[in-house]
């Protein structure tokens, strides 16, 4: 399938909704989409729109948000950062090599037999990664129970929880959510990587979420919406809990595939595989241009 | 024995703080202690049993040793991945304390009844599988689980079960225990079926026969040496379960013979419950006599294939 037939069956963005009107992406946001690229292209699959709406969100948390240490990834005093949406791996592998959790060079072996990075991040393979994910809605619930052990050993940790809009249709997240607020976990926040595209199509069609914010408010959470490709709207409200004695969430408005135009809401790019060397070239041209 | 069990862990608790109790939506009451001498380490967190399993992995990851318990066939069944991803994919130190395994809540029916406990939790890798005949023996189980790795899996029964463990042949996981010798016949049990058996092992003494009792307490890891080393010179094993015939204690063992034993194995008859959901209500007693997993049923069964042509048994 060329870029051109693949584009054609683009979700028209009055179908989805409101998307963010963000500033323009700077470099170190391309560069890190590269390398996601690069990982893609060597693996010759991957969900790559899924990680593209992240990765302002995960490059504000390792840059600017979580204390962490790269050469001690299982240190105590650790804020833990849990990808529930283990799909969108591709970006939190990059941050990680990024920050030196483990070598750059690993990304080459992406999905391959061998490698420690396969379609999904595994705790106690990838250094860095928290929580094994890929099955849907159970992030929440792993991260409740850090943020209590936290609470309960008196850290100052912090834990945040990424999830797909399409990931929180499923009855586990709003187990957690009661929970999180009846223990009043103020360590906790929940991101929503609100792109608006699930694997079937708009998430208005297979399964409405709106009104989201006043949803997680119901819940008993503090909630933010923000533009997820806004890099300094996300330090601002990432920086600290936004409520004292409630947990935090966090709406981040984005755009899946953001960053190479012919893919950007298009769901034949939420899984690709046997990406061909023409799609190879037309995404590496579309960053040339971002 | 649920009160022998938690017993047991509040004892443990008391002594070691890595250990956390969470319960979804017990009984009023239920460990009050706990958690007025330990608030901060009792979570009773509603009917919720998926955040509960994932809030388990998550305090195991960062250091606590959590007991969760609730009905055994919500604790398995509702969250099945939350256990397979969460617990065991993660290897974590949780243990399940499962109550009214089998067919404990008979008059409540089908949707209470855990008949696949057994099976379904020993098919995911790094779940060890465990079902105490007692009271004594639950409390045994517990005390000796702190530092177990990997996940548990403790199915616990009605309580007010006979006592036919002993104190002196103590309690290890993975070790099963010889309560009677055999002769002619093996009996291997499980849960509160091991006191059937003894039972029924009366019954044949007072026949001549001689018929030996395994407690296999613990399903997985199956003590294969142990079996082989108690079946050894019998001319048939029963192995008798509350719990459907695919994939529980009948299947283990049979395994166990065919690969270690081959044709040299001895006959094998296993008594459990048929591939149904059982249709009728009463007490666990007229279902367990309903499926054929009664004293005298159990007798029957073994003078059967005693008296049938040597590996006729079906």
């Amino acid at each position: 399938m060329s870029p051109a037939q693949t584009s054609a069956k683009k979700i028209g963005v009055e179908k989805i909704g409101p998307t963010p009107v963000s500033p323009p992406l700077d470099a170190r946001s391309t560069a890190l989409r590269k390398v996601c690229v690069d990982a893609l292209v060597s693996a010759g699959r991957g969900h790559l729109s899924s990680a593209l709406s992240l990765i302002e969100v995960l490059r504000v948390l390792y840059d600017d948000v979580l204390r962490f240490r790269a050469d001690e990834p299982m240190w105590a005093g650790r804020d833990r950062c849990i990808l529930s949406k283990g799909h969108g791996c591709l970006a939190l592998f990059t941050l990680l090599a990024d920050k030196g959790f483990f070598a750059k060079s690993e990304l080459e072996t992406y999905c391959q037999v061998d490698s420690m990075l396969g379609g999904h991040p595994e705790r106690g393979k990838v250094p860095g990664v928290e929580a094994s994910t890929g099955a849907l809605g159970h992030g929440l619930g792993i991260g409740i129970g850090m943020a209590l052990a936290a609470r309960i050993q008196k850290r100052d940790s912090r834990v945040f929880v990424i999830t797909g809009d399409g990931e929180i249709n499923e009855g586990s997240i709003w187990e957690g959510a009661m929970c999180a607020s009846k223990h009043r976990l103020d360590n906790l926040t929940v991101i929503v990587d609100r792109n608006k595209l699930q694997s079937y199509g708009p998430t208005i069609d297979v399964q409405d979420l709106e009104p989201l914010t006043d949803k997680w408010r119901a819940f008993g959470f503090a909630v933010a919406d923000v533009d997820g490709h806004d890099v300094n709207s996300l330090r601002s409200v990432l920086a600290r809990p936004l409520v004292a004695g409630k947990p935090t969430c966090v709406i981040a408005h984005t755009v899946k595939g953001k960053g190479i135009a012919h893919i950007e809401h298009d769901p034949n790019w939420h899984h690709k595989s046997k990406v061909s060397d023409d799609e190879a070239a037309a995404l590496y041209a579309a960053l040339e241009n971002a | 024995m649920r009160k022998a069990a938690t017993d047991a862990i509040y004892e443990l608790a008391k002594t070691d703080p890595r250990i956390v109790f969470i319960g979804s939506d017990l009984g009023a009451g239920t460990m009050d202690k706990f958690r007025r001498e330990m608030p901060e380490r009792f979570f009773m967190e509603g009917v919720s049993e998926q955040n509960i399993i994932g809030m388990a992995a998550g305090l195991a990851m960062d250091g606590f040793i959590p007991y969760v318990n609730t009905i055994a066939t919500f604790l398995t069944r509702r969250c099945y991945e939350q256990v397979a991803v969460d617990l065991c994919l993660h290897n974590l130190p949780v243990r399940l304390i499962a109550t009214g395994g089998g067919v404990v809540y008979a008059p409540l029916g089908p949707t209470h009844l855990a008949i696949e406990d057994l099976a379904i939790m020993r098919a995911l890798p790094n779940m060890t599988v465990t079902a105490p005949t007692d009271a004594p023996e639950a409390r045994r189980l517990v005390m000796s689980t702190v530092d177990l790795p990997g996940p548990l899996y403790v199915r616990i029964a009605k309580g007010g079960d006979p006592v036919v463990s002993r104190d002196e042949d103590g309690f290890q996981v993975g070790k099963a225990i010889l309560l009677r010798q055999p002769k002619d016949v093996l009996f291997v049990g499980i849960g509160v079926t091991v006191n059937r058996c003894l039972a029924a092992a009366d019954q044949l003494a007072a026949q001549g026969i001689g018929a030996g009792v395994l407690n296999m307490h613990t399903l997985k890891p199956l003590d294969e040496a142990g079996l082989l080393a108690a079946a050894k010179g019998v001319r048939a094993i029963v192995t008798v379960e509350e719990h459907t015939l695919m994939g529980g204690l009948g299947s283990a063992v049979g395994d166990v013979l065919l690969r270690r034993l081959g044709r040299a194995a001895p006959d094998l008859i296993t008594l459990g419950i048929p591939d149904v959901f059982p249709e009728k209500y009463g007490s666990q007693d007229a279902l367990m006599k309903h499926f054929g997993l009664q004293p005298t049923q159990i007798a029957e069964a073994a003078v059967r294939v005693l008296s049938a042509p040597v590996g006729a048994a079906a």
